[in-house]
């Protein structure tokens, strides 16, 4: 078939995009700055330093999914239900605020949650004195959260959008409660959509070096800030593969995860 | 119930505001005389002027723009033959070739920074425009695919065999039946694509080198020292002309719909 030529140009940007790439990070991570066979850049993943900030990313990135899937599961029923017009519009309004650089988008957050800023004033006329989250942890929390929800709610709404509206009816017509109906049915039927928008905020969140810079205030250090440390300022490339190839072991594991509850990949964002 | 659906739609307010509120303020802020982001001067266009004026903030424009542009075009391309290639093969083949796909989708930025990095220093290439977009096709592509290939299977399918059976030879089936069906998805693919070339930070953080700046990179080297008011000048210009141009096609769209359901009615 002369078809099977269409090919050549996707496999060879898949061997020299993807393949001898990720091949490189291996030959770097087990390798030292002379080009012998180490496990030195592996195991430095135990130095205080480095496995404190992989479990500090570990934490702050579970925390901002589990907060983005509360707001998401919820707010996918509402979009569902409230029938805000075509799915495209409902992509739309969560794909839009893409346009808007993320780095500004998540600086904006610095002006409006300082002192004398937006939710401040708006605290203040209730006489509630605002918490200082500027440089914590809660704000990169929070930048994560804000940044990667739309990654959470497309997916969701796009398999609550299948769901067979006969199958939620006989339940109701079965005797099924409200309460029943959602976790019975809704949820379960959700699942593939929760997996794949579950490793689409956590692999981001776990990996980003630039939420921490903007609004940790250089104080908090992420896996990420380390890792690209390692490849700006400190040039021990063998490191930061090694470091890399640690973290990399975490996504895998979620993308097995996913890919175990979203067989058909019908948890997609479009 | 009507109560219930009034909660609904305060939900849903709140998540649009938590959303659009940090776009807002960059709005107002690039309105702002003044150079702060805290305290608010009086009403300004200066930022909007000095844009103009800024030479490494023009060639940042052009570079974004470019690289999206070259990079979406040349993923739909490779994007579009992928699909036609991969419907030709076996099950088995398949699945491998769609899981090879869904690694750059899946894997973070910064892996996929550094490994292309180290790969084209390998390869002894000097870090810089062409290494840049390089980059942006390989992660491009995968989304031209995950849009095509639905489309593309259902048409390959239906369509294509319904012109061979009339007498078209493959090339004038593919031409003129296949590829007009599945020209909206292949469109949407090198939307997508764009919209991520143009996003994108990390990728490039890595891969561009000292020579070159896209808007993002531009940004990023202000971050430490303050970034100038201009760039949300710059941003609300990006963010206005995409939304103009996506609503117009959003309402030329309802439209064609409607016209469409009136000639059924």
């Amino acid at each position: 078939m002369s078809r099977r030529w269409a090919l050549v140009p996707y496999i060879v940007t898949v061997i020299t995009g993807t393949v001898f790439p990720l091949l490189m990070i291996v030959y770097y991570g087990f390798t030292d700055r002379n080009g012998a066979f180490s496990l030195s850049n592996i195991l430095a993943v135990f130095q205080y330093a480095h496995i404190k900030a992989l479990g500090y990313s570990l934490l702050l990135s579970g925390i901002s999914t589990a907060v983005c899937l509360c707001l998401a599961f919820p707010l996918a029923i509402v979009l569902k239900n409230i029938g805000v017009g075509r799915k495209g519009f409902v992509i739309f309004i969560f794909i839009l605020p893409m346009w808007m650089n993320f780095m500004l988008r998540t600086m904006a957050w610095q002006v409006i949650l300082e002192k004398g800023g937006i939710i401040a004033s708006f605290l203040s006329v209730f006489h509630i004195p605002m918490i200082p989250i500027i440089n914590t942890p809660a704000a990169v929390v929070l930048g994560m959260v804000y940044d990667f929800l739309p990654f959470m709610v497309l997916p969701i709404y796009n398999v609550m959008l299948k769901i067979d509206k006969n199958v939620v009816e006989a339940a109701y017509d079965l005797g099924a409660s409200k309460s029943i109906v959602l976790r019975k049915i809704i949820f379960p039927l959700s699942i593939p959509g929760i997996a794949s928008g579950v490793t689409m905020v956590f692999v981001p969140s776990l990996t980003t070096f630039v939420l921490s810079n903007i609004l940790g205030g250089g104080k908090i250090y992420l896996i990420g800030n380390i890792i690209e440390q390692e490849f700006t300022v400190s040039a021990n490339w063998n490191l930061g593969s090694g470091l890399s190839l640690v973290m990399m072991l975490f996504i895998i594991v979620s993308m097995m995860i996913v890919s175990k509850f979203d067989k058909s990949g019908e948890g997609g964002l479009l | 119930m009507k109560e219930r659906k009034g909660l609904r739609r305060l939900y849903l307010w709140i998540i649009l505001i938590f959303l659009y509120l940090p776009i807002f303020t960059l709005v107002v802020l690039s309105f702002n005389e003044s150079k702060s982001m805290y305290k608010w001067t009086g009403l300004s266009f200066r930022w909007y002027l000095e844009i103009f004026q800024d030479r490494s903030i023009l060639t940042a424009v052009f570079n974004t723009f470019a690289i999206a542009l070259s990079a979406a075009a040349i993923s739909t391309v490779i994007g579009v033959l992928a699909c036609i290639g991969i419907l030709s093969v076996s099950r088995r083949a398949q699945k491998v070739l769609l899981g090879f796909n869904q690694i750059p989708l899946l894997n973070a930025d910064i892996v996929m920074g550094i490994s292309l990095m180290l790969a084209f220093i390998a390869a002894g290439l000097y870090l810089n425009w062409g290494t840049v977009l390089m980059a942006h096709i390989t992660f491009c592509v995968p989304y031209v695919i995950l849009s095509v290939m639905p489309k593309l299977r259902q048409a390959g399918k239906d369509v294509y065999e319904a012109a061979l059976d009339l007498g078209a030879s493959p090339k004038f089936a593919f031409w003129k039946v296949v590829l007009p069906e599945i020209m909206p998805a292949v469109q949407s693919g090198f939307i997508l694509a764009f919209t991520m070339s143009v996003d994108d930070f990390v990728v490039t953080h890595f891969t561009r080198g000292a020579g070159i700046n896209t808007i993002s990179t531009l940004i990023y080297s202000q971050l430490k020292v303050g970034v100038r008011p201009t760039m949300f000048a710059l941003s609300t210009v990006i963010f206005a002309l995409v939304l103009l141009v996506l609503l117009i096609s959003n309402l030329s769209a309802a439209r064609t719909e409607r016209k469409k359901e009136g000639v059924k009615e």
